[in-house]
């Protein structure tokens, strides 16, 4: 009973968001979202007006098209670029790699504060800043110690006579990477690339920090973030805005939850 | 493990460098600009930091910090835990698990929404439109301007939305471990004639504890950089400021350098116990693999 009522009551603020999205603006100020219970097949109480105006007029949908142009590189680039160093932390002896690999996992909750002004400093000088470039980038860069070790871990409980006998048959390490390595880690790059895929679409901060409040590259946690500034009180414009910055989440959530669980599980080590 | 020096280079070095670019040299830069003025020319020493600790928005944001620290902490543990055990035992589980996870998967400033409608507050007599008012009003209740009234009631209704995002998170963590505890070590308890609550106390507990101790050192790392909450709700007005928030307004509204790098380094040294304890668990791990 105790469980029924907790998962309801965490229900029923998105609920409210999702029903006053689709009522007219008068009705969303005059009257609270649960009365349309009384009459809920009323359908002139239901409107899709909202979602055409934030998509159409505020900018949401531009601002949703970046959030795909910024997430998707965001999210690809690291996985690759970790992978590859996962494996050799896993599966190659070079001088020097405990210690680089600690160095690694200290990076793992080191607050992003710490590093936006120098890093914000050179894209200055170099006009990195407001750039996609420069976006996907710094999500790589944050992203990678935990995506290092998250794959480092999954590399290390793969066998070891699997890479030795490659390697007794010739097989360089790269071909032993892209052969047998990723082809059996397909659950936790599915893991890893949800997982990051998910942080980076939700990210305000670095947006905010490396693209600025204005921008037209802004995705659409920055566009929301803005609305809020300057819509306070309009509740038709803001709840059907969230809802558009949460559909694609919320599907990842539904469609792939078990990995995204797993990804999370992992994810407990990171700050 | 084959001896690969060059291809291990090759392999690692796009991610070192960036690693480098992006964590390592800008740690190091900032905690050097911390010392410096606001344009970062001339050398100040440990002036910003004194400076912090006398402004009274910074020790608000700090007295915040602290707020939020033990509420969030242990009302997401509590909580998690409480619905770690009870979601064990109902037929239901994975549909109310899924509801209670579902926020962690959308946006901080997402939720910021969802509950500043929540909140949202007309005079008495007007009808609500904000669920928590409703229920004042129904219960016989003023309506609360809860984002507004401080020092406590809108600092608590901000730690509310963040314990909502969470509670998924360590209610998911916490009940994969229990589920790990072997059943008839449990049923040998309750054989013995012990309560649940004995159960719980003296033998779940115990037996998860390393896994809460995981799940709350990550809620303290989160809860120390919380910023999008707040910044989306109340932007820090009303007594409800904290230090990321705080050190964003002394990068982008004062252009203060030097403090905004101070209060970055304040946040990076309350983080380095548990970077330190991170890295001696994985040494751990790695003399036992």
């Amino acid at each position: 009973m105790a469980v029924v009522l907790t998962a309801l009551a965490w229900f029923l603020p998105t609920l409210g968001l999702l029903v006053s999205s689709l009522r007219p603006a008068s009705d969303v100020f005059n009257s609270g979202w649960w009365t349309v219970f009384a009459n809920p097949f009323d359908l002139t109480r239901w409107t899709l007006a909202n979602y055409q105006h934030v998509l159409a007029q505020q900018g949401m949908g531009r601002a949703f098209l970046n959030s795909f142009v910024i997430a998707l590189p965001a999210t690809l680039l690291p996985v690759l670029v970790a992978s590859f160093a996962a494996f050799a932390f896993a599966w190659l002896d070079f001088p020097g790699r405990q210690a680089l690999f600690l160095t690694v996992v200290a990076f793992l909750v080191v607050p992003l504060q710490m590093t936006f002004i120098p890093v914000l400093r050179i894209y200055n000088q170099m006009g990195l800043a407001g750039s996609l470039v420069g976006i996907w980038l710094a999500h790589t860069g944050y992203g990678l110690p935990f995506a290092i070790y998250l794959m480092r871990n999954f590399f290390g409980s793969l066998p070891g006579e699997l890479f030795e006998s490659a390697y007794i048959d010739g097989a360089s390490p790269l071909s032993a990477f892209f052969r047998l390595a990723l082809p059996m880690s397909t659950p936790a790059l599915a893991s890893l690339g949800i997982f990051q895929f998910l942080w980076v679409w939700n990210d305000l901060l670095v947006a905010l920090i490396y693209l600025g409040g204005g921008s037209a590259t802004a995705p659409l946690t920055l566009k929301l973030s803005s609305l809020v500034g300057s819509y306070g009180q309009d509740w038709h414009v803001l709840t059907a805005a969230a809802f558009v910055s949460m559909m694609v989440p919320v599907v990842v959530f539904f469609a792939l939850q078990r990995y995204f669980v797993r990804g999370i599980l992992a994810g407990a080590v990171k700050g | 493990m084959r001896r690969g020096g060059g291809w291990a280079w090759g392999f690692t070095a796009p991610a070192l460098l960036l690693i480098g670019f992006y964590l390592a040299y800008p740690t190091l830069a900032t905690i050097y600009l911390s010392l410096f003025d606001r344009q970062s020319q001339r050398f100040v020493g440990l002036r910003n930091y004194l400076d912090l600790f006398s402004s009274s928005a910074m020790l608000t944001a700090l007295r915040n910090n602290v707020l939020w620290l033990v509420l969030f902490t242990t009302l997401t543990v509590g909580l998690g835990l409480a619905l770690a055990v009870l979601t064990d035992r109902v037929r239901y589980e994975a549909a109310a698990k899924a509801l209670i996870f579902l926020p962690m998967a959308i946006s901080f400033v997402g939720a910021g929404v969802i509950w500043k409608f929540v909140y949202a507050y007309r005079p008495a007599g007007a009808p609500q439109i904000g669920l928590a008012n409703q229920v004042m009003v129904l219960s016989g209740r003023e309506p609360v301007g809860w984002l507004i009234a401080q020092p406590w009631v809108n600092n608590l209704a901000l730690i509310v939305v963040g314990v909502w995002i969470w509670t998924g998170f360590a209610m998911v963590v916490l009940s994969a471990a229990y589920k790990g505890i072997p059943k008839e070590l449990l049923e040998a308890a309750r054989v013995d004639g012990a309560s649940e609550w004995q159960v719980f106390w003296r033998i779940s507990l115990p037996v998860i504890q390393s896994t809460v101790a995981v799940v709350a050192t990550t809620m303290v790392i989160t809860v120390l950089k919380v910023f999008d909450i707040v910044y989306v709700m109340t932007n820090g007005s009303f007594g409800t400021e904290v230090m990321a928030n705080r050190m964003y307004k002394e990068m982008f509204q004062f252009r203060h350098f030097g403090r905004a790098s101070a209060i970055a380094v304040i946040l990076f040294i309350a983080i380095v116990p548990v970077m330190l304890a991170n890295i001696r668990r994985f040494r751990q791990q790695e003399a036992t693999r």
